[in-house]
């Protein structure tokens, strides 16, 4: 009863309490007590995920909170897009969170609390319908990212992080101008009701209105990666810790969800004179993105940094097909996104396992020592690579074929597929050179020393069973992301529910 | 006095763009707070410019919006702690490199290290 009626918080209130149950002393050895937790938080927190899937099947569920009701009040919305976001989120985060255990989470102080802390403000962001509401869960998940990234410490973290942060503070001040500019437009914060209060803009003031709405496009591009504003990542992906960097799988899509939401609801097909903001520039930067991650993917010579790459191009696939606004792209888009943040998660800490096990060559391309577990982590690494490259018969290769698909017209097709089968091209050569430098021109002479133990190997191959299970159940999921597409193109379900009947259903 | 507002807001962006933009750690740590301040006046002129009125509908002629007010809280507190660990982040960045340049290492110090 209590469940069902706060369902939708719950995903949200879970990672609070444990972070703050993760933050009192625990005697002399916390961290027993505090990975318990995190660890029953968050599965707790994946099985809460999956009932919220299930609820939201009826359609979306609204919660107001403090009852104070829309537009007025703040309310938290889930409907199928942001119950599959929730989902993915959290299935990402509990391997993630088992491989940080064995010792990981030691280097640095605090790091549990900061994980859960992290997961409320990435959920927030996808459950909030509220744009002001978007800004505050983007700061804390800011700020437990600043934390987290600078976990371990160490010079080069330090300066990534600096660079990470002042880029973020500088976005942060612009989303609030487009925050304003938006309220001082329609008078309203609410994202449904701003929806509404846009389309009927005409004039100058629909101009302002397209302003903000494109400075909104800049902020969400810069949390996205997009690509004149993606120079952030690669260095800090590459720099931090593997657990750290795999939970930041999630953070660019984070950013990618923003701009699927804010320019389907607001900035959609029926926004009047702001209708399809944006999109055209979407489209021409996804592409370029595409293309600089792929050149990025080929240059790079430390696997750590092809990997952060290889997000860069997941992130211009994802909007540039996007861009294409139909049906079947943004099911195509969603199908991949749920591919590519588990594969990058599963490649991160990968990376580094391989990278401890070799000892001083670490991560970087060149010949280097045996591994310990040479053949075990040789067979996932090339799973992996098959996985991300999108060759057959993992989901890369059903989430490409989407992508390739959904491409309709001519020049849509004379442009997106060219790129697409070029990085996929690339980012062959790049693994497969990586994969053969590390894993077969190995020195003669003993294998190195550092074993990692079993349960962290079986966290990465949880996140890789995951893979397989998209692969397998690629029918369902694919029909999924296709009722989430209709539900994106046609959004007023998501609009009667917030403004309208969703009163009754909240208590 | 919405002219003098809006050249108060512009000159302060104009300015904390310029810091932001320069190649040191303390400027742009100083431009970004000057950059929040403008951004927090802005914010609070999005419910326009009334003097001397209450935020209650109905009580007299002209109100207020009290909305915008509540949202430059908000924004102020989180622009406050994010300045405060910005400045921390600045200061060991000069004491383990030995330097506030923002920008002066070869892209290929990093390989393989942490």
């Amino acid at each position: 009863m209590l469940v069902s009626a706060h369902l939708v918080i719950l995903p949200i209130i879970l990672p609070m309490l444990a972070a703050l149950l993760q933050l009192l002393p625990w005697g002399a050895q916390p961290q027993r007590y505090r990975r318990a937790i995190g660890i029953l938080a968050s599965m707790l927190a994946v099985l809460l995920s999956i009932q919220l899937l299930i609820a939201v099947d009826q359609g979306p569920l609204v919660y107001a909170l403090g009852n104070w009701q829309a537009p007025f009040g703040i309310v938290l919305v889930a409907d199928k897009l942001s119950a599959l976001m929730i989902l993915l989120t959290n299935l990402l985060a509990l391997p993630v969170l088992i491989y940080s255990c064995y010792g990981e989470d030691n280097l640095g102080s605090h790091f549990q609390a900061l994980f859960q802390f992290q997961l409320l403000g990435i959920i927030g962001a996808f459950l909030t319908g509220d744009l002001f509401n978007l800004f505050v869960f983007f700061e804390v998940l800011l700020i437990s990212s600043y934390a987290l990234l600078m976990h371990g410490g160490g010079k080069l973290k330090l300066r990534a992080t600096l660079h990470y942060v002042l880029l973020n503070l500088a976005g942060s001040a612009v989303f609030l101008i487009s925050l304003g500019v938006l309220y001082g437009i329609t008078g309203t914060l609410n994202m449904a009701d701003m929806a509404n209060k846009v389309a009927l803009l005409t004039g100058d003031d629909a101009t302002i209105a397209r302003a903000g709405g494109m400075l909104l496009l800049v902020v969400f591009g810069l949390k996205a990666a997009l690509l004149p504003l993606y120079f952030w990542l690669p260095q800090a992906y590459a720099t931090t810790t593997g657990a750290v960097a795999a939970l930041f799988a999630i953070m660019t899509k984070v950013g990618v969800y923003s701009i699927i939401r804010v320019f389907t609801l607001i900035f959609g097909v029926d926004a009047g004179a702001a209708s399809l903001l944006g999109y055209d520039w979407l489209w021409w930067l996804g592409l370029a993105t595409l293309g600089i991650g792929a050149i990025g993917v080929l240059g790079s010579r430390d696997l750590r940094a092809v990997i952060a790459y290889l997000v860069v191009i997941s992130i211009g696939t994802m909007l540039t097909t996007f861009s294409m606004n139909s049906e079947r792209a943004i099911s195509a888009v969603m199908f991949y996104m749920l591919h590519s943040t588990l594969i990058t998660g599963a490649l991160f800490l990968l990376t580094d396992v391989v990278a401890e096990q070799r000892g001083k060559t670490a991560s970087r391309i060149v010949k280097g020592r045996k591994m310990a577990q040479h053949g075990t982590l040789g067979m996932m690494f090339f799973i992996a690579a098959i996985a991300v490259i999108g060759m057959p018969p993992f989901s890369g290769f059903i989430g490409k074929l989407f992508i390739l698909e959904a491409a309709r017209t001519g020049a849509q097709v004379a442009l997106l597929w060219p790129l697409v089968l070029g990085s996929t091209f690339l980012m062959m050569i790049a693994l497969s050179r990586a994969g053969s430098r590390m894993f077969w021109h190995t020195l003669d002479g003993k294998p190195g020393e550092v074993r990692h133990p079993t349960g962290q190997l079986t966290a990465i191959t949880l996140l890789l069973a995951t893979i397989v299970g998209l692969t397998i159940f690629a029918n369902p999921v694919s029909s999924y992301t296709q009722a989430i597409a209709n539900d994106l193109v046609h959004p007023s379900a998501y609009k009667n529910a917030v403004l309208g009947t969703g009163v009754s259903d909240v208590k | 006095m919405e002219a003098l507002y809006a050249i108060t807001v512009g000159m302060l962006t104009a300015c904390s763009v310029y810091l932001i933009l320069r190649g040191r750690s303390f400027p742009i740590v100083i431009g970004i707070t000057m950059l929040s301040y403008a951004v927090n006046l802005f914010l609070f002129s999005t419910g326009r410019l009334v003097i001397n009125q209450i935020p209650i509908i109905g009580a007299a002629d002209q109100y207020t919006d009290p909305l915008p007010q509540a949202l430059v809280l908000t924004a102020i507190v989180i622009g406050f702690a994010m300045t405060a660990y910005s400045i921390i982040l600045a200061v060991r960045v000069r004491g383990e490199w030995g330097s506030d340049e923002v920008n002066d290492t070869s892209p290929n110090d990093g390989e393989g290290n942490r």
